[in-house]
């Protein structure tokens, strides 16, 4: 982590949520007559007008195709699609720009690595550790690769707090590990892994440790470098970038060494019939015209984070987390699910005698947004105990008035249910 | 507020804090299971038919109130019906749900499910008043598989 301790907490350093949220277009509207709180940031944030425009410029005065055509344009959309690479380097500090892979999320990053790495990588009797906290998205692409190649997958157990037994893990490991995955923050949770340790920890054994971002980059300072981890992936959507674009960071030695995911355009360098040379890193691995407005607006929307500061975002959000949990905490009938203490900004919970999506719809018409359900962790979920949670996720955007509206939102659910 | 009090109406809580028929059913000559995947919702049902007629019904699972309530209603409405009737009344429930055009329904045979006609003023909650019904239309034809509430896979964070 570049600064794991957040800035000082004063009225001067900290944001002003009520302010930026006038940079985002959608909060100008009203939902059943009320105005949107949006708390299912976890799920996807809302776009600033900063990445809005930055497409729409795109597509109004600087479309074309990049890296092959000589004209202005092309020259013109090669140079913001590359520098859109850039930005993500520095964002993640990694070493080279060679070492950031589009893609089209997180998902796709983690199906990349277990495909591309992992199948030359792994055979009958190797392990793969994954943790309990972990997304479908970091489960089902090891499972697959379990099944391909005969390796056994493993899993880090939850403490009843919803943090990641570490003692556990040490006993996990083994030469046999090849690969750790795990997650930086849980979505379902809001749990902040140590996931420095777990790297190191991983090392002793020469293990790969692939680690999704999808849930920390919009909430908290990344450096690969310092983590040593050697795959990083993240959406776009997640950080108030659009949808469908999403990068993968690997260390540049692992991914020269590795095979092409998927081929056609822009990843060969050389086609015969008999023979095809591939692209040098990092196009070997983005076969086809890529997603060129994407990958544009991801780039402003990076600019716009890092011009607020992740720092101050994290330190933001930890007093909207630390208003929410009280407030929650003296709510009866209410019990928060994840109580680690390194927790990003989300508040899941359930309420006696009230289903999580009966919650959602109540709330849905006080306008206020969030997620019911298992939130595609069933692990997690399994865990608990529990069917589904509600599940207020937070961004910088959000303010003490509209975690004061989700309880008097929730005041409301226990009228209509007499609970 | 008036629409939610059309949805989470006096009855639909009422069966939700008390299901009928919430049990195991150990002779039960049919289960059929049914799963909402969107929020997780399950629900086993038991069935014992007796010469074509539903002699006893019961189910069990975790649920929202409203696919609870529904399936409990479900069981008191359909329990002692032939095979036949039952399933015209899964079609009546199906049609009132259902915003289509031209979807007539015997809202007479229906009777106190009315109480059900405010869900389709939600979109998203129509499933979890269907699910029960779904699985019980399985159940009676035995289709030996779990009633998903989606065809395909659902994945959102």
């Amino acid at each position: 982590m570049k600064s794991q301790k957040t800035a000082p907490i004063d009225s001067q350093s900290l944001l002003d949520g009520s302010r930026i949220r006038k940079d985002f277009p959608i909060f100008t509207q009203s939902i059943h007559g009320k105005p949107l709180v949006y708390f299912d940031n976890a799920a996807t944030t809302q776009k600033p007008q900063a990445v809005i425009d930055a497409m729409l410029r795109y597509y109004q005065t600087q479309n074309a195709n990049v890296h092959r055509g000589v004209h202005y344009l092309s020259e013109i959309a090669t140079s913001l699609y590359e520098a859109s690479r850039v930005k993500i380097q520095r964002f993640l500090n990694a070493r080279e720009f060679k070492e950031v892979i589009f893609t089209r999320g997180a998902t796709e990053g983690i199906n990349l690595v277990a495909q591309s790495y992992g199948r030359t990588h792994l055979k009958r009797g190797d392990e793969v550790i994954i943790s309990g906290l972990e997304h479908h998205s970091n489960i089902v692409p090891w499972q697959i690769l379990c099944e391909q190649t005969g390796a056994v997958l493993r899993e880090i157990p939850v403490s009843d707090q919803g943090e990641l037994l570490l003692e556990e893990y040490e006993r996990l490991l083994s030469k046999r590990t090849k690969i750790v995955a795990v997650g930086h923050m849980s979505n379902a949770l809001g749990t902040v892994n140590p996931v420095k340790r777990i790297i190191q920890m991983a090392r002793r054994w020469n293990a790969r440790v692939l680690v999704d971002g999808a849930q920390a980059v919009p909430h908290l300072p990344v450096d690969v470098q310092d983590l040593d981890c050697d795959f990083y992936v993240f959406s776009g959507h997640k950080i108030y970038g659009p949808t469908g674009i999403g990068a993968l960071y690997g260390k540049a030695e692992l991914l020269e060494s590795m095979p092409p995911y998927q081929s056609g355009g822009d990843m060969i360098s050389y086609v015969t019939f008999g023979k095809t040379l591939y692209n040098t890193l990092p196009y070997k691995f983005e076969a086809g015209t890529p997603h060129i407005e994407g990958v544009i607006g991801l780039g402003a929307a990076l600019d716009y984070v890092l011009g607020l500061g992740l720092e101050k975002i994290q330190a933001y959000e930890k007093t909207l987390l630390a208003h929410g949990t009280q407030a929650l905490l003296s709510f009866p009938g209410i019990r928060i699910i994840g109580t680690a203490k390194e927790k990003g900004a989300i508040l899941s919970f359930v309420m006696e005698g009230v289903h999580p999506h009966d919650i959602a719809t109540i709330l849905d018409r006080q306008g206020i947004a969030i997620r019911a359900g298992h939130h595609c962790a069933m692990p997690v979920m399994e865990r608990f105990g529990l069917p589904a949670t509600a599940r207020a996720s937070l961004a910088f955007y959000n303010t003490r008035e509209e975690i004061d509206a989700l309880i008097q939102g929730l005041e409301r659910v226990r009228e209509v249910f007499k609970a | 507020m008036t629409d939610l009090n059309e949805l989470y109406q006096e009855m639909i809580l009422e069966h939700n804090k008390s299901p009928r028929n919430f049990q195991v059913m150990p002779d039960a000559t049919k289960k059929a299971e049914g799963y909402n995947p969107l929020c997780g919702d399950r629900l086993m049902l038991y069935l014992k038919l007796d010469n074509g007629r539903i002699a006893d019904i019961s189910f069990q699972g975790s649920g929202c109130a409203i696919s609870k309530a529904s399936a409990s209603m479900m069981t008191t409405m359909v329990k002692g019906k032939t095979k036949a009737e039952a399933e015209s009344l899964i079609e009546d429930f199906r049609k009132m749900l259902s915003r289509e055009a031209g979807s007539e329904y015997d809202a007479k045979r229906l009777g106190k499910l009315a109480v059900f006609s405010g869900v389709c003023e939600f979109p998203a909650r129509v499933k979890c008043a269907t699910l029960a019904w779904h699985t019980l239309y399985s159940g009676l034809e035995n289709e030996a598989k779990i009633v998903s509430t989606e065809e395909g896979g659902q994945n959102h964070a």
